[in-house]
């Protein structure tokens, strides 16, 4: 389980989190959501640690990410594994090495173990063909795979994922949120994803915070979504026609069964 | 001057970061073995090629200059041999180098920086500085010697050359009488001192302003011309430093 208590950061003096309270429970996908420059990004960094907030807590289960040493720090690291935006595989290495890159840098375990433990990622993303192909020579789509294969190469206990649907198409996108899901739930992780993706909302949302500049504004279900009468996050959630239409058939079926 | 310090500090902070103890030694000597391949190994051949054609034309230009019937001929050999072991192979080599390896340097790391690869190494709690900056300092201090002996070697054999081919009274045998007279080979060594220096001045400096650029792939183009132009600045400088410390 990952806390966060009264977070509060600023750049230049412009307060870019204000007081930001929230707890991301294990085994779940836990999605941060919210307009461009809402803060998202600056909380899941502050929360990973690569900003420091001005005041706050950050617990990963019980330990304080703000009062821990160099050692200490590095021990957590381990067990956090990343997805980025632009999936950040390493241009120099092939989707293999990419994979195998933590294990060589932190795992004692022998190089055929090693090997074997990245294929068995690269295949629990439906990878394994690709692992001879350098970033370059694969889609965007595989990349992301490429990715998650990485970050969960540690079995790491927590996983962030920085708007993994972002220059995908909707069917890439549907398996990548699946993949996270499923992974999650595979092996008990608290993943957090920042996401702005209204389709991750809706399919896999399953403990959801609507940050609006720089506050919490809202925090719930995919299911609470939809009953939610707060104005900033329906303007927000249901901008779009079809979102607005799946409100009215969802309420409407609700009513009905009243 | 405020914005000068700042940086002499950023740089001194991300050196101490960068020479540590490597957190895996495999992955540290694979590394490097990869930079002395991309940076020292890529780099011969452009050597050889602009030594070959210098010493050439160092030995032609100064047999047209020496037309007084009181200088022996053996002078251009002298005159050669002591500008290239002296300057050429170890200074101007490594400002051509600074052009080449710094950019690459600096432009690599950059854009590592700016699609997040750097910051996917911090958060498995990889000493970034460390994996990504130490092997290509160690690489190009260890390779850059052979750079310059290569250099050095091929830039007589261009002088060489080209008294075989002069017709400005300049022979073979006086340009190698010349080649050999009063030679001293602490100049060899001071040269490769030097160009120690100066692998280390190109890839800390490339390295510096390639992990600190923000923003995109214009920013990674300014940080690479700033790389080259602050490392020809230092490498200048150094020149005058160690020269003033080793010669006199």
């Amino acid at each position: 389980m990952v806390e966060v208590k009264n977070i509060i950061k600023s750049f230049d003096g412009r307060v870019v989190l204000n007081d930001i309270s929230a707890v991301f429970e294990d085994g779940k996908t836990n999605l941060i959501i919210g307009r461009s420059g809402s803060g998202k990004t600056v909380l899941v960094k502050n929360i990973i640690g690569l900003i420091k907030p001005d005041s706050g807590e950050i617990l990963y289960d019980g330990r304080d990410l703000m009062k821990m040493n160099k050692h200490e720090l590095n021990v957590l690291r381990r067990e956090m594994g990343m997805l980025f935006q632009g999936s950040a595989l390493f241009d120099s290495m092939t989707v293999l090495e990419n994979v195998m890159f933590p294990l060589d840098m932190f795992s004692k375990d022998s190089v055929r173990d090693r090997k074997k433990r990245a294929e068995f990622c690269l295949e629990r993303v439906n990878l394994s063909e690709a692992g001879h192909l350098y970033p370059s020579e694969i889609s965007g789509g595989m990349m992301k795979r490429a990715a998650i294969a990485r970050a969960i190469s540690l079995n790491p206990k927590y996983l962030f994922c920085d708007e993994p649907n972002s220059g995908l198409d909707p069917k890439t996108s549907l398996i990548i949120d699946d993949l996270i899901h499923s992974i999650t739930k595979d092996f008990n992780m608290t993943t957090i994803i920042n996401t702005h993706d209204m389709n991750s909302v809706m399919n896999i949302g399953e403990n959801i915070i609507f940050i609006k500049e720089g506050v919490k504004e809202w925090q719930g279900t995919k299911e609470e979504v939809i009953t939610s009468d707060n104005k900033a996050l329906n303007d927000f959630i249901f901008a779009s026609d079809l979102f607005r239409k799946v409100k009215e058939v969802e309420q409407e079926e609700a009513l009905e069964k009243k | 001057m405020r914005k000068s310090l700042h940086r002499l500090g950023e740089y001194t902070l991300l050196m101490m970061k960068s020479i540590a103890i490597p957190d895996r030694w495999s992955m540290f000597f694979k590394q490097l073995v990869r930079e002395i391949y991309k940076l020292g190994l890529d780099s011969l051949w452009i050597v050889i090629i602009i030594s070959v054609f210098i010493g050439t034309v160092i030995a032609i230009q100064i047999s047209l200059n020496i037309s007084s019937p009181l200088i022996p001929k053996f002078t251009i050999g002298y005159t050669t041999r002591e500008i290239i072991l002296l300057e050429f192979s170890s200074s101007i080599m490594c400002l051509i180098l600074a052009g080449k390896v710094g950019s690459n340097i600096a432009s690599e790391i950059g854009t590592m920086r700016v699609t997040e690869q750097i910051d996917a190494m911090e958060i498995m709690g990889v000493n970034s500085a460390n994996f990504l900056i130490m092997p290509k300092i160690a690489g190009l201090m260890l390779f850059i010697p052979v750079l310059v002996i290569f250099s050095m070697f091929t830039g007589i054999l261009g002088g060489i050359g080209a008294s075989y081919l002069s017709s400005n009274g300049m022979t073979p045998a006086s340009f190698e009488y010349g080649l050999q007279f009063y030679f001293n080979s602490y100049y060899i060594w001071y040269s490769i001192i030097k160009s120690i220096v100066y692998a280390f001045i190109i890839s800390s400096i490339a390295s510096y302003f390639g992990y600190y650029v923000k923003g995109g792939a214009l920013e990674v183009g300014k940080a690479s011309t700033n790389a080259v132009v602050m490392s020809s600045i230092m490498i200048l400088l150094a020149d005058v430093l160690l020269t003033q410390l080793m010669l006199t």
